[in-house]
């Protein structure tokens, strides 16, 4: 009972404490709407309006034709016409362009001629989706009006996009969001909870009194786990509103799955700030683990298509097992059990961190 | 170990034996011997750095000796540090509660952790907030208090809980002399109600307060006793030295090899000349009259300040208990 109270009184406190820091405040509301409006607008995968030149040597009526209807793909804009490949080879040094087009004299003839290539594309490759994007473009077909329309050759095999049919990167990027958000409020929360504790000297107070390391570490992470909840309320909420990003599932199941996510992060939190000794370093050990969070969760990039090395440093993030939830039941209605797996492990690696933290947490000063 | 009807019967509060603390190469505290009696003030004295706050650290369990014992309240504190937890009360030397909370906050956040019963607790902060004068600043952020003010909290947060011991670490260290002198008052109710309080300090009219004294020099203790009778047992005589250039008679008499130590107050020097020298007063005033410098001397009775003196501006020599 007596620790039920003195855990409760240490919620209260924080509570308080929180409700008087109005930066950490706003930055509970602002973090999660602020971060959505920037992803969700910003990441777009689908490649469009790259910049592109044009050196139009041949000057035919085909050639112009052509280039008229790369212009309509969307995935050139093409700022200026130049009359060498050289002056090509300028824009792409300076950056000014990402893909120049060259049209030879013999155009025409080559048009005819199968065996060799149209016209080049001189593209900054330094970017590999560019290069793709470029790629895709060399397969564009041309022909003379007076040649028979041809049939387009015949697909091997024929895709059928489940789940996110009308292929916008948003319905991709809000789950793992989710994720990102809460991995950057809820480490940084805690991760300079006992680290400032220590810094304003409560510390030396607090651990002459008899509240315990489990009663301060429990106590200190109950309000948080109430914040990132509203988190992912606000993070889903306008997902819904801005970006029509559904959520198929359950929506109780995604919390419980949101609840264990939210849970790991704080631990870890926890342990940071028991490794760090001032809240500077809390902050960079924070960020230290919040890059890779991003690059090897599978939020950006497919995380089959990394290499193992690296799958093997993802699979050890909580967010890398979140994203697989939270993309399970919002976009493939996947339940609960048929993911267990995934919310075990996150299980798992709570109780691993907070016990650590607990353990490593010092009621003395030597 | 001692059990707890052996210390009662000893009346002591705190017994240490040989209590020594290292910080790598560093003797922050070196084999103190430490009796502190029940429902007395018992204080500190020392510069920075004497080993005061290790002391009081190591006493409540804070840090670990690196030998040496210490009982506290009838039991071993090494094992016992939860036991004696809810037993004592701690002012560190900053002020350590929270700056965002206001007074009234903080005073029920020490409540819930130190379990104060639901029923008495209103009253006892009413109680508190009357006694240490915090009435007006019920609902004001601690942090926003005069140094005075947030003492008092402070003292306040340490009592809440009714401790029978206070270990208080350079409790006044932030406050103007008023202040300072309306927190002894407070401190003698205490003790009159039979708490025993533990302080540290560098202000000699506050160590003239204690009822027992032990004066730390570089970790080590060097006096141990009741103030007056520290005072009257310095091994000195103490000559006080009127002179019209008081700096040209003080270079003269620092030269002399009897005299211990020449300390400038305003006007007048005060002189120290060990016990054993004979007629210390015609070695001084003679030095002088030889010296052609004009000035009146006579012996004075010790303060604490030539207390300190003798025993800390020493080869070590001279440690005396009362």
């Amino acid at each position: 009972m007596n620790a039920l109270i003195r855990l409760l009184a240490v919620v209260r406190k924080e509570l308080r404490q929180l409700r008087r820091d109005r930066l950490t405040f706003a930055m509970i509301v602002g973090i999660p709407i602020g971060q959505i409006l920037l992803f969700g607008y910003a990441i777009n995968l689908d490649v469009r309006n790259l910049a592109a030149a044009v050196s139009d040597q041949a000057d035919t009526h085909l050639s112009r034709q052509f280039v008229a209807e790369l212009g309509q793909t969307q995935v050139l804009r093409i700022r200026e016409h130049v009359t060498t490949p050289e002056q090509l080879e300028d824009l792409l040094r300076a950056g000014r362009i990402s893909i120049g087009v060259h049209i030879p004299y013999d155009f025409d003839r080559r048009v005819i001629d199968a065996d060799r290539p149209a016209a080049h594309l001189l593209v900054d490759g330094a970017d590999p989706t560019i290069l793709g994007v470029a790629n895709q473009l060399a397969n564009m077909p041309v022909a003379f009006d007076t040649w028979p329309v041809l049939t387009p050759p015949r697909r091997t095999l024929e895709v059928r996009p489940y789940y996110n049919p009308e292929r916008r990167t948003a319905v991709n990027i809000v789950p793992g969001l989710i994720g990102v958000i809460l991995t950057l409020t809820m480490m940084l929360f805690t991760a300079v909870a006992i680290v400032r504790e220590r810094e304003r000297g409560n510390l030396e107070f607090l651990i002459n009194t008899p509240v315990s390391t489990t009663q301060l570490m429990v106590g200190k992470v109950i309000p948080y786990v109430v914040i990132g909840l509203i988190q992912l309320a606000l993070i889903t909420g306008a997902g819904k509103l801005l970006f029509d990003v559904p959520i198929r599932g359950s929506i109780l199941q995604l919390y419980v799955a949101a609840f264990a996510f939210i849970a790991a992060n704080l631990a870890l939190g926890l342990f940071i700030s028991t490794v760090a000794k001032t809240q500077f370093q809390a902050m960079q050990v924070t960020f230290f683990i919040l890059l890779p969070s991003i690059l090897l969760s599978g939020f950006v990039f497919p995380f089959d298509g990394m290499p193992v090395f690296a799958q093997y440093l993802g699979e050890l993030l909580p967010i890398t097992h979140f994203i697989r939830l939270t993309r399970g039941i919002m976009l493939r209605e996947a339940s609960l059990p048929e993911i267990s797996s995934e919310l075990l492990l996150l299980v798992v690696f709570t109780v691993v961190a907070m016990t650590a933290a607990i353990l490593r947490f010092s009621r003395r000063l030597d | 170990m001692t059990n707890s009807t052996d210390t009662n019967r000893s009346g002591y509060a705190i017994t240490a034996r040989g209590l020594t603390r290292k910080f790598g190469d560093l003797v922050a505290v070196s084999n103190l011997d430490l009796d502190v009696p029940r429902a007395r003030i018992y204080g500190f004295l020392g510069p920075n750095g004497s080993g005061k706050s290790t002391t009081i650290r190591m006493l409540c369990g804070l840090l670990t000796p690196t030998s040496g014992s210490a009982t506290v309240l009838g039991m071993d504190v090494s094992g016992n540090t939860e036991r004696l937890k809810p037993r004592i009360g701690y002012m560190t030397q900053k002020f350590s509660l929270y700056g965002d909370l206001t007074v009234c906050e903080n005073l029920e956040f020490v409540a819930d952790v130190y379990s104060y019963p639901r029923s008495g607790r209103n009253a006892r902060m009413a109680e508190l907030l009357e006694n240490y004068d915090l009435e007006d600043q019920a609902k004001q952020l601690a942090g926003t208090m005069s140094g005075g003010q947030r003492q008092r909290l402070a003292l306040a947060s340490a009592v809440l809980h009714r401790p029978e011991l206070l270990l208080l670490d350079e409790p006044t260290s932030a406050v103007d002399p008023r202040s300072r002198r309306d927190f002894w008052a407070k401190l003698f109710e205490l003790s009159d109600a039979g708490t025993t309080i533990l302080v540290s300090t560098h202000y000699m009219d506050e160590a003239e307060r204690c009822h027992r004294l032990a004066i730390l020099d570089r970790g080590v203790k060097v006096a141990d006793g009741a103030p007056a009778d520290l005072q009257e047992n310095t091994g000195m005589a103490i000559i006080e030295v009127l002179a019209e250039s008081p700096s040209r008679a003080q270079s003269l008499l620092s030269e002399l090899p009897e005299v211990r130590s020449v300390t400038q107050l305003g006007v007048r020097l005060r002189v120290l000349v060990p016990s054993r020298v004979d007629a210390p007063l015609d070695l001084v005033s003679g030095a002088l009259r030889d010296a052609g410098v004009a000035a009146d001397s006579s012996i004075v009775p010790a303060s604490l300040e030539d207390v300190f003196v003798a025993v800390t501006q020493d080869d070590g020599s001279s440690e005396r208990a009362a």
